[in-house]
């Protein structure tokens, strides 16, 4: 027993070193004085206040910061109606379909589904003569196309596990549909839509791949700059940005997971 | 031969509150209703009995609006509602699962009907203090359902349905998820409050104990159909067919063929024996007719002497089984003729030892108006 409980959190601890002593190490080396990325020179924080003169960095925070929040948020009520078709309209023509392609998204590479949203974004510039310019639109854009299939997949699964009798029960006392909508069902998929809505933030903050295609010249995002400079080299300064990125990211994180922990007790 | 499908198709009743004429629902080749009808009056509390899948759930949606009939009427107090939407009938309805809204606060789950009628809020805060003191919830107001017990919860949910004064109630399997000493408490708690309110109550329920002793009528439901309908003495005491018979309580039946018929009612004889058994009946039987005559097991008298009486149909046989239950034994009795009959009996004299043993040879006795003549 005692042996096999030392194994056990042997590998426990290995694990979670294998997880997180990169970040630490990250995190550590953004104090790092020297220039050298490798060699420890004392404690300092003067990446921090050289990463907040660096305007390129900046600017980039800032614009992966918009269109995360935009397209989250877009993506949180397209994908939130998907889920409610999908779950409340019954069994409609195509709907296998209709299911099918909605999720296709979580399953094609990134690479195929930038290549092919740059495709049609030309060819609509040709035909239309919109979009004028490949910036911060058609990055949005291509975020809430594939954001969109995880929120709908999330909300979907809370529609499901849903009582159906609680929204008739609403109706029996004489909600209209669209109230009892408002009433019932948003309050009770809400926790499904907030850590919709937090994923699908994420994604969008995190993506190079994909911003990559669509974006043209002088609209880059964060991960697009990082991704450039680290060509160069790294600077100590970009260990400073992720370590920052890293606290807003627990935060974040930790304050979702008390909203649904709340919200799971009560409903539960 | 009775027809059971247009037995109750007849006669409307003048003082019918609600009235559900020919009233059929199809899912695709299904027909999970079909082409029930059904008077029911004002204050009634009405009981729809069957096994699960009989169509019961479907005919209550149907009477809620969450089903739309593929054909047939329904009238509640003069007003066909049959194409009223759910939330402008005058019929509210308890759900099996009790649908309380997992958000919503005990106090905001029975305003929800009233906030929804555009109630003034002095009124609902009183009209709910009021409910939650007839549910005897007066101090869990502020709770939210997922602190509350079954009972509770169902209380809740009765109190909920109940505080638009509606003229129907619906009660889908109302005491289904309590526990049994809860069930007969809260069963009489229903009948009560029926009998306050004087609201007329529907409900729905597989459990034959639970419709028996809460129903003034009972409707027994199969494949879609009414098979029966009556009070619940009509119903255990005259069964129409086996069907019923079987369904309501335990009953033995025995297949035999009519060989005589007089006045009082007919002879018959028993299949693969030679014992004749009398009993009265009404039905258009004739000789030479297939019958099932059938005898609830507390209208059979066990002894170890032989009985005498004019009119009884007597037979021997040796206990196999024995169950003792306190007040009453269940015996189960092999007859000399190879039938198994099951027989109940109240064990009014006190005693540690049972009167009659396992393989004690004993003598059933009925009298001829104790049994049934089932025809189909």
């Amino acid at each position: 027993m005692k042996r096999q409980s030392t194994a056990l959190l042997s590998m426990l601890c290995f694990g979670f070193a294998f997880l997180y002593i990169p970040i630490f190490l990250l995190i550590a080396y953004s104090f790092n004085d020297s220039r050298l990325i490798s060699v420890w020179g004392g404690f300092s924080t003067r990446w921090y206040s050289a990463l907040f003169a660096n305007e390129q960095i900046i600017d980039a925070a800032l614009l992966s910061l918009q269109v995360a929040v935009v397209s989250a948020t877009v993506a949180t009520i397209f994908g939130t109606l998907a889920g409610l078709a999908l779950t409340r309209m019954g069994k409609f023509r195509g709907r296998l379909f209709f299911t099918g392609i909605v999720a296709a998204p979580l399953v094609m590479p990134e690479v195929i589904t930038g290549l092919s949203l740059l495709l049609l974004f030309v060819s609509l510039q040709e035909l239309i003569g919109w979009p004028a310019t490949r910036g911060v639109t058609t990055i949005t854009i291509a975020h809430i196309t594939f954001s969109m299939a995880y929120v709908t997949v999330i909300v979907q699964s809370r529609m499901l596990s849903m009582d159906r009798s609680l929204e008739e029960a609403g109706m029996d006392l004489g909600g209209r549909p669209f109230q009892v909508f408002l009433d019932i069902t948003l309050p009770i998929i809400s926790p499904a839509m907030i850590s919709g809505w937090l994923l699908a933030f994420t994604i969008s903050l995190d993506d190079l791949v994909i911003a990559s295609f669509v974006s043209g010249a002088g609209s880059n995002t964060l991960p697009m700059v990082i991704f450039s400079k680290v060509k160069l080299g790294v600077t100590p300064d970009i260990n400073a940005l992720a370590t920052l990125i890293i606290l807003a990211v627990s935060i974040g994180v930790a304050v979702a997971g008390w909203i649904m922990l709340r919200q799971n007790r009560s409903l539960s | 031969m009775v027809d059971s499908k247009n037995n109750f198709a007849t006669t409307p009743d003048p003082q019918a509150f609600v009235q559900i004429q020919s009233l059929s629902k199809d899912f695709d080749e299904f027909k999970a209703v079909d082409q029930v009808n059904l008077d029911i009056r004002k204050g009634e509390l009405f009981a729809i009995l069957g096994g699960s899948g009989c169509g019961k759930s479907t005919l209550l949606r149907m009477l809620a609006g969450l089903e739309t009939p593929t054909s047939g009427r329904i009238i509640v107090d003069g007003d066909d509602i049959t194409d009223w939407p759910a939330y402008d009938r005058p019929i509210n309805m308890m759900f099996q699962s009790y649908a309380l809204f997992p958000h919503m606060t005990v106090e905001k789950n029975i305003a929800y009907g009233l906030r929804k009628q555009g109630i003034e809020r002095s009124e609902i805060d009183r009209r709910v203090q009021r409910m939650l003191e007839l549910v005897q919830l007066g101090g869990f107001a502020k709770r939210k359902p997922n602190r509350l017990s079954g009972g509770e919860k169902q209380r809740v949910a009765l109190a909920r349905a109940l505080i638009k004064n509606p003229k129907l109630l619906l009660l889908d399997e109302p005491l289904a998820a309590l526990d049994k000493k809860l069930r007969e408490q809260t069963q009489f708690e229903l009948m009560n409050l029926q009998d306050e309110l004087g609201i007329t109550f529907i409900v729905v329920t597989h459990d034959q104990e639970e419709a028996m002793t809460l129903a003034t009528r009972i409707a027994v439901m199969k494949e879609g159909q009414f098979v029966q309908t009556g009070t619940p003495a009509q119903i255990y005491e005259y069964p129409k067919n086996r069907f019923v018979a079987n369904f309501i309580g335990t009953i033995n039946i025995f297949d035999a063929t009519v060989v005589e018929l007089d006045d009082s009612g007919l002879t018959a004889k028993l299949d693969h024996s030679e014992i004749l058994m009398k009993a009265h009946t009404d039905s258009a039987a004739s000789t030479g007719d297939k019958v099932g005559i059938a005898v609830r097991p507390e209208k059979i008298s066990i002894s170890k002497q032989l009985p005498m009486g004019e009119n009884i149909t007597t037979a021997k046989g040796v206990v196999l089984d024995l169950a003792y239950y306190g007040n009453y034994s269940i015996y189960r009795v092999k007859t000399e003729s190879g039938l198994m009959v099951q027989v109940s009996a109240q064990n009014r004299q006190r005693s540690s030892e049972h009167v009659v043993e396992w393989d004690d040879e004993v003598y059933l006795s009925w009298e001829q108006g104790s049994s049934i003549v089932l025809l189909e």
